[in-house]
């Protein structure tokens, strides 16, 4: 049941349980695996608009992280036969392993054009709704908060020195850094002078679950960042707070953006990317001391921007190196900032 | 950014319908023309298709229903100038074309440049070794190859990479000439064959990957470099089976995302390094258990695959193709569907889409059904639903072949041991041998390892049988039915398994709410809100249509896919009457379920409906819908055939009424018509059975003409001179039509006459004949493959006011509104009736042209009530357009081994071109050259004929008295041509000694064979051989003497340099 009364029946699976989350829907046709351990999903229950999840099984190698983050699954069908060579559990067993609940056998488009019409809502998974309201009082009670708590650690030695924060990223993305020549430590929190007087030569903030109000304080140990012409290179919720400590605005999107087929254009380079999103919110209004970088194609949302007179750039998307080398040089303009930062 | 440069451009269009290359490049070429006239381009169009929409006075500025030859094509570029060529719209065809040009310099004789895509990139993707070098050089595999020019060398590195081994002939289409050789012997004769077929004598012979997954992506990239993935497709076959053979779902299905991604960055990598400016499409082959993967293919031009793609997406790939090449960049082209996204927005879908090949094995009795690398399907339908047995068994009734069920009879009747055999026939009936083996208990992982199609499929394919066991078992709660119906069963289907009628198990559904709903095809998976009406129906789902129109609302009966006697023709009258009514103020509803058509385009109707053209799948979109009208009469017997469900439903059909179609396809009360109006026939029976018909046989005299009744095309029309071809007959008739009692056979007497063809727009009081036309061959081969000529030549003037007469009674007798079609056999200046159609005909879309008479337009506008005298284009008989208008059928015999090409009652042809000129001659040769039977003025001919045609044949001769033409015959034959005084060489039978005809065929000597087969369908007799050899060898072989006579008179005639042009644009009135 939706947070404005739309109720939605399908049949329980995976782990069942009653669950109360945030709906929005992802437009992605493959890649599950991914999304179920990606952190910055945390909190929702996310609507697969393709009708067919569950095809090719899971591969736990394909795992994000290592635990799965969405409140709940809400798909049309789940396959319960998957065909792949890789595969080493049907999906349905491998959530039921970690504990989610799913809902298949849901008209899953009309949620999505619900959501679409109305906004992300939240929402209760439930295999009771005789009593709406107390159902309406529980959906009223929840926040979407980012619990994600990242683990400091080195995670490669050889390259340039980079801090990154981690606020709910993916395994992958930690990983293109360290594959393309960066020295990578991970923290679970931005402490400015922690990594002023670490040695490190640039900072990257990742995506994660756009719990803003948690990140009040690392807003201000970015401007502090700032301040030192530290190099950044902001990603997702990161790129948002980046704009937040310059005075940008960040508000809700209706509905958000999320899946693999979103063109930005840079208008520096007269080219377009198909990128990999996943985001409710954005900024809507850029710092004064920023550029825009890129902007979506469709609907014209700032997608990136570069500060002046500040080694820092901060894109909303994500450079998601899997979905192709297109926009892997961002990863070698940031080297750049920082070579020219110095 | 606009390339303002470009001001002129030239499209070349695919030519005549034939396997490998159908509608899609109709619909391609006709998005593509309206795509550049909307930048205000100027576009010049070749096509020698007159079927197609795209040759239409006003979708191209000039329009030229020409040969698709170089000097053809050069004389149109020196006369009309353009500035560019865009050459990968026309299929294989346009670009084999368009290189040939540039390589002999006529482009850059005059100032043509490609765009869309150059030269060089043309050639590195189709020319075998420089693909390989491409694809090496940017680190994307190929399967190990090597391209040969000898059978020797093809032996050699055979030998060295191990058997099987794939021949691919270069620069041929529909894999033309290929095969899978798993031996020596085989590869000896496949690749001596695709040697010669191939345009450069090339081929490649591959390592044979056969049991891969097959995957595809169609991508796009503008001239900024920006690329994007449209769709990817799998094919349930895996590699072997041709795609254009193959089951192909939308999106893949089994690929983790690590592999999806692997291949689709392959793909993007591939049209970057090919620099294209536009569509294209990329074949991999995927191994099942590893990463390993290969390119097969690259098709750089809009292609079947993309017509598919452009149809489960609603991407318009043409339509943004022609865009590209014009300069515009991807994030420049607004995305028509959500009018709120860019083209550069990659599609993404919430549903899955399945496409079924349509085979014309029903036409070819003879033919082998085993597939391979040679395509051999004439169309395709697709269908889309959220699951993937919804998706397949929705194909299954979009294929109109009464296989409703998977569990196909003849299949259940057999042993499990038999149906295990089966299983390694790769051949049309796959799929449901595999379904009937799942339901005798042979274990899935048995079938996977025999047919390689992956586990995936199967399981899918083990859910639809275990429900109809569900079913069988007589289970049939709400539960059970939902479930069933969300799997696509139809009533009629469960109705037969649960033990109760359909209308019960309807009534049902009522009762418990199990109605199907439709939901939009949008691109991008509801995140924005669609524009488009562009539906398809599934269960369990939120309607999304909005039935309420302040409109008049009509619905438009498509034709389904394309195949043998039922072409593009019929899109083309469907598109047109949807404009009609469009212009007309009504709401145009169309339903079709053929991917490659223009109707099926979201932009051509009010709505689409894509769905099968049953009564089922009609009856539901009815009920929402409830349409003011209906029209059945463009959509061919596929539309027909639903009258009577839209009857029931009481919508009105517009146009002829159906108890007047069936008073004109039933014998009885047809006859009685004919005696009120006075007119003859050829005098015949109805009967039921094979006894029957011996007996009408008898009675009437042989040679006598057996057809079943209600067909289209001629299915298992055959001329039988004895009781033994009766009883042959009828056995084919009865295996493709189960009910006989429902649809009786006719037995007609057999009139040797002149056959000649009408079609009227008839409003319930007058008519109007844009022309008359008359047929080159004599009565007795199918009007579809017969050539005919527009004006009618050699009708006396009595004879042709009787046709006009004739007509005007028939139309009024039978209340036909709209189009009527009517052929007569003229026999000693008297006129009979063979039969009268209340619909359209495949010869409307080319009188419409060359007479300039809209037809469907004002066949539509008729049925809503105009009167044609009110027009502006007068009634009775048009007058004469002053050009000579001829249509010749073409075949795609080299693509179905061991058809038979003699031509009879039953239509064979998949295409037809059209020749036109004020010069009859010159429009004859053209139609020839255009069907590619042309020949040089010193051609060889040989001639070998039936005994009772020698003496004809050597009249015939005499008029080549002074030619150059080299005659050569067989012992008989050359005696009775010698005897008439024409020059002749004595030549052996086809094996007999040296010199024989086989050698000279093998040696490419001959250009033309004239031979007339003795009759019988039967394929061990020499003249079959002779037949079938020609074809193999690339030989143009008439086996109706009329064609022969009028293909030698034209090259004769009609001087070497005279070619004259005719813009169709101009002929519009």
């Amino acid at each position: 049941m939706l947070e404005n009364g739309a109720v939605f029946c399908g049949q329980a699976a995976g782990k069942f349980k009653e669950t109360v989350c945030e709906v929005i829907f992802n437009t992605s046709m493959t890649g599950y695996v991914e999304m179920l351990s990606d952190p910055s999903n945390a909190g929702l229950g996310v609507v697969m608009t393709y009708p067919l999840i569950g095809n090719y099984g899971v591969c736990l190698e394909d795992m994000e992280s290592d635990k799965l983050y969405p409140a709940a699954l809400l798909v049309h069908e789940l396959c319960d036969t998957p065909s792949n060579f890789r595969c080493e559990m049907t999906l349905e067993e491998f959530l039921i392993k970690h504990e989610i609940p799913c809902v298949t056998g849901l008209d899953n488009r009309a949620i999505v054009m619900n959501v679409r019409e109305n906004g992300a809502m939240k929402a209760i998974v439930t295999d009771d709704i005789s009593d709406k309201d107390a159902l309406l009082n529980k959906i009223k009670s929840f926040e979407l908060k980012n619990e994600y708590t990242g683990v400091n650690e080195v995670v490669s030695e050889d390259g340039v020195k980079v801090a990154f924060i981690d606020l709910g990223a993916r395994k992958s993305f930690v990983n293109a850094f360290a594959q393309r020549g960066f020295a990578v430590t991970k923290f679970a929190t931005l402490n400015a002078d922690e990594i002023l007087n670490g040695g490190f030569e640039g900072v990257v903030i990742s995506n994660g679950v756009e719990d803003h109000d948690k990140f009040a304080d690392a807003v201000e140990e970015i401007k502090k960042l700032m301040a030192k012409n530290m190099p950044i290179f902001a990603i997702g919720l990161g790129h948002q707070l980046v704009a937040l400590a310059n005075g940008g605005k960040v508000e809700k999107m209706l509905h958000g953006h999320r899946g693999c087929n979103y063109p930005v254009r840079f208008n520096d380079k007269d080219k377009t990317y198909i990128t990999a999103h996943n985001h409710g919110f954005a900024v809507t209004e850029a710092p004064a001391n920023a550029d825009v970088l890129c902007v979506n194609v469709n609907d014209k949302t700032i997608e990136g921007l570069k500060y002046q007179d500040k080694p820092v750039m901060t894109v909303q998307f994500i450079p998601d190196t899997s979905k192709g080398p297109n926009t892997a040089f961002l990863f070698e303009d940031f080297k750049n900032l920082i070579k020219e930062g110095k | 950014m606009l390339d303002k440069s470009i001001k002129k451009v030239m499209v070349i269009g695919s030519g005549p319908i034939i396997i490998g290359q159908a509608a899609e490049f109709d619909y391609a070429g006709t998005q593509a023309c309206r795509s550049l006239k909307e930048e205000g381009v100027e576009v010049v169009l070749v096509n020698s298709n007159p079927a197609t929409i795209m040759t239409d006075g006003d979708i191209a500025d000039k329009v030229y229903i020409e040969p698709l030859t170089i000097p053809t094509l050069t004389k149109i570029i020196e006369k009309e100038k353009p500035d560019s060529l865009l050459p990968s719209l026309g299929g294989q065809t346009g670009l084999n074309l368009a290189m040939e040009l540039n390589e002999l310099g006529i482009l850059k004789e005059n100032n043509v440049r490609l765009i869309g895509i150059n030269a060089e990139s043309i050639k590195k993707a189709e020319d075998r070794q420089e693909f390989k070098d491409t694809m090496e050089a940017i680190g994307e595999p190929c399967i190990e190859s090597l391209v040969v020019e000898t059978v020797e060398d093809a032996l050699e590195f055979s030998a060295k990479i191990g058997y099987p081994v794939i021949v691919r002939p270069a620069y041929t289409l529909g894999g033309t000439g290929g095969g899978i050789a798993y031996d020596e012997k085989q590869l000896f004769e496949i690749a001596s064959n695709g040697i010669r077929l191939s345009r450069v004598n090339q081929v490649l012979i591959e390592k044979c990957i056969s049991g891969w997954k097959e995957i595809e992506f169609e991508t796009m990239r503008d001239s900024k470099g920006n690329c994007i993935t449209i769709c990817s497709m799998e094919n349930l076959d895996p590699v072997g089976i041709h795609t254009g053979d193959s089951i192909v779902v939308a999106p893949a299905q089994t690929l983790m995302d690590k592999e999806y991604s692997m291949l689709r960055n392959a793909a993007l990598n591939i049209i970057d390094a090919l620099d294209i400016q536009g569509g294209c499409n990329v074949q991999f082959a995927l191994h099942p258990t590893s990463f390993k993967y290969a390119v097969i293919e690259v098709n750089p031009r809009v292609s079947r695959s993309s017509a598919l793609a452009s149809k489960a997406t609603g991407f318009p790939i043409a339509r943004v193709a022609s865009k590209i090449a014009l300069g515009l960049g991807l994030d420049e082209i607004p995305n028509a569907v959500t009018g709120k996204t860019y083209a550069s927005f990659e599609p993404t879908i919430d549903y899955i889409v399945c496409k079924f090949p349509k085979w014309p094995f029903d036409k070819f009795v003879t033919a082998k059904k085993t597939l391979g690398t040679q395509m051999k399907a004439t169309g395709e339908v697709m269908s889309i639903a959220r699951t993937f047995e919804a998706a397949l068994h929705k194909s299954l009734h979009s294929l109109e072949e009464n296989k409703e069920s998977l569990l196909l009879d003849s299949f259940m009747e057999v042993s499990k041991e038999e149906i295990h055999e089966t299983l390694y026939n790769v051949d049309n009936l796959r799929v449901y041998a595999i379904a009937v083996a799942i339901y005798k208990g042979i274990e899935l992982k048995e079938i996977h390892d025999i047919t390689k199609i992956d586990m995936w499929f199967l399981n899918k394919i083990k859910n639809i049988v275990d429900m109809e066991k569900v079913l069988k078992s007589g289970k049939c709660d709400k539960e059970t039915l939902f479930a069933a119906k969300k799997m696509g069963f139809t009533d009629n289907v469960i109705a037969k398994n649960v033990g109760t009628t359909k209308n019960a198990i309807k009534h049902l559904r009522k009762l418990w709410d199990i109605m199907p709903s439709f939901s939009i095809v949008d691109t991008c998976a509801a995140e924005f809100k669609a524009q488009t009406p562009y539906y398809y129906s599934d269960y369990g789902i939120a309607n999304e249509v909005n039935p309420k129109t302040d409109k008049k609302k009509i619905m438009v009966l498509g034709s389904g896919p394309i195949r043998i006697g039922q072409g593009v023709e019929f899109d083309y009258c469907s598109v047109h009457s949807v404009w009609a009514l469009k212009k007309a103020g009504c709401e145009a509803i169309i339903v079709n379920n053929n991917p490659e058509t223009v109707s099926t385009d979201f932009d051509v109707s009010d709505k689409l409906y894509f769905e099968p053209l049953t009564p089922e799948y009609v009856t539901s979109i009815v009920e929402l819908e409830n349409p003011d009208g209906a029209i059945v009469q463009f959509g061919g017997q596929t539309a027909i055939k639903l009258t009577k469900t839209l009857n029931d439903l009481g919508v009105k059909i517009l146009g002829t009424d159906a108890d007047h179609v069936d008073a004109a396809e039933d014998r009885e009360r047809f006859d009685e018509i004919l005696e009120f109006c006075d007119i003859a026939r050829p005098k015949g029976q109805t009967v039921f059975t094979a006894q029957e018909a011996i007996a009408a046989a008898h009675s009437l005299g042989y040679p006598v003409l057996v057809r079943p009744s209600y067909v289209l095309g001629g299915q298992g029309m055959q001329i039988a001179a004895s009781d033994e071809d009766i009883l042959e007959f009828m056995d084919i008739i009865t295996r493709t039509i189960p009910d006989l009692s429902e649809h009786p056979v006719l037995v007609d007497k057999y009139l040797m006459g002149q056959e000649v063809e009408v079609d009227a727009i008839c409003d319930g009081k007058d008519i109007l004949i844009p022309g008359i036309m008359e047929h080159i061959d004599r009565a007795g081969i199918h009007s579809g493959d017969s050539i005919s000529v527009y004006p009618a030549v050699t009708l006396s003037q009595k004879v042709q006011k009787t046709i006009v007469d004739y007509t005007k009674r028939l139309a009024s007798a039978l209340h036909v509104i709209g189009m009527m079609n009517i052929q007569f056999i003229v026999l000693r200046e008297t006129v009979y009736i063979i039969e009268v159609n209340p619909r359209s005909s495949r010869t409307v879309p080319y009188i419409s042209k060359v007479t300039g008479i809209p037809a469907i337009s004002l066949a539509t506008r008729a049925m809503l009530g105009e009167r044609i005298a009110d027009m502006g284009y007068g009634t009775g008989l048009y007058k004469n357009s002053g050009y000579y208008a001829i249509k010749l059928p073409v075949f795609s015999f080299e693509k179905i081994i061991g058809a038979d090409t003699s031509l009879g009652p039953e239509m064979k042809s998949t295409g037809e071109v059209l020749g036109i000129s004020t010069d009859y001659n010159e429009a004859l040769l053209k139609a020839f050259e255009g069907g590619g039977v042309s020949m040089p003025k010193d051609a060889k001919i040989v001639v070998t004929v039936r005994d009772k045609d020698k003496k004809e044949v050597s009249e015939m001769l005499k008029e080549f008295k002074d030619s150059e033409f080299e005659f050569y015959a067989t012992p008989g034959t050359c005696k009775v041509i010698r005897e008439a005084g024409i020059e002749c060489k004595e030549i052996n039978p086809l094996t007999g000694q040296s010199p024989n005809i086989m050698e000279m065929l093998q040696n490419g000597e001959v250009s033309l064979i004239i031979n007339t087969p003795t009759h019988g369908r039967l394929a061990n007799r020499d003249g079959f051989k002779l037949r079938r050899l020609a074809v193999e060898s690339g030989t143009s072989c008439l086996t109706s003497l009329d064609a022969a006579l009028s293909v030698m008179r034209s090259t004769f005639v009609v001087p070497e340099d005279q070619m004259s042009l005719t813009d169709i644009a101009s002929l519009k009135l």
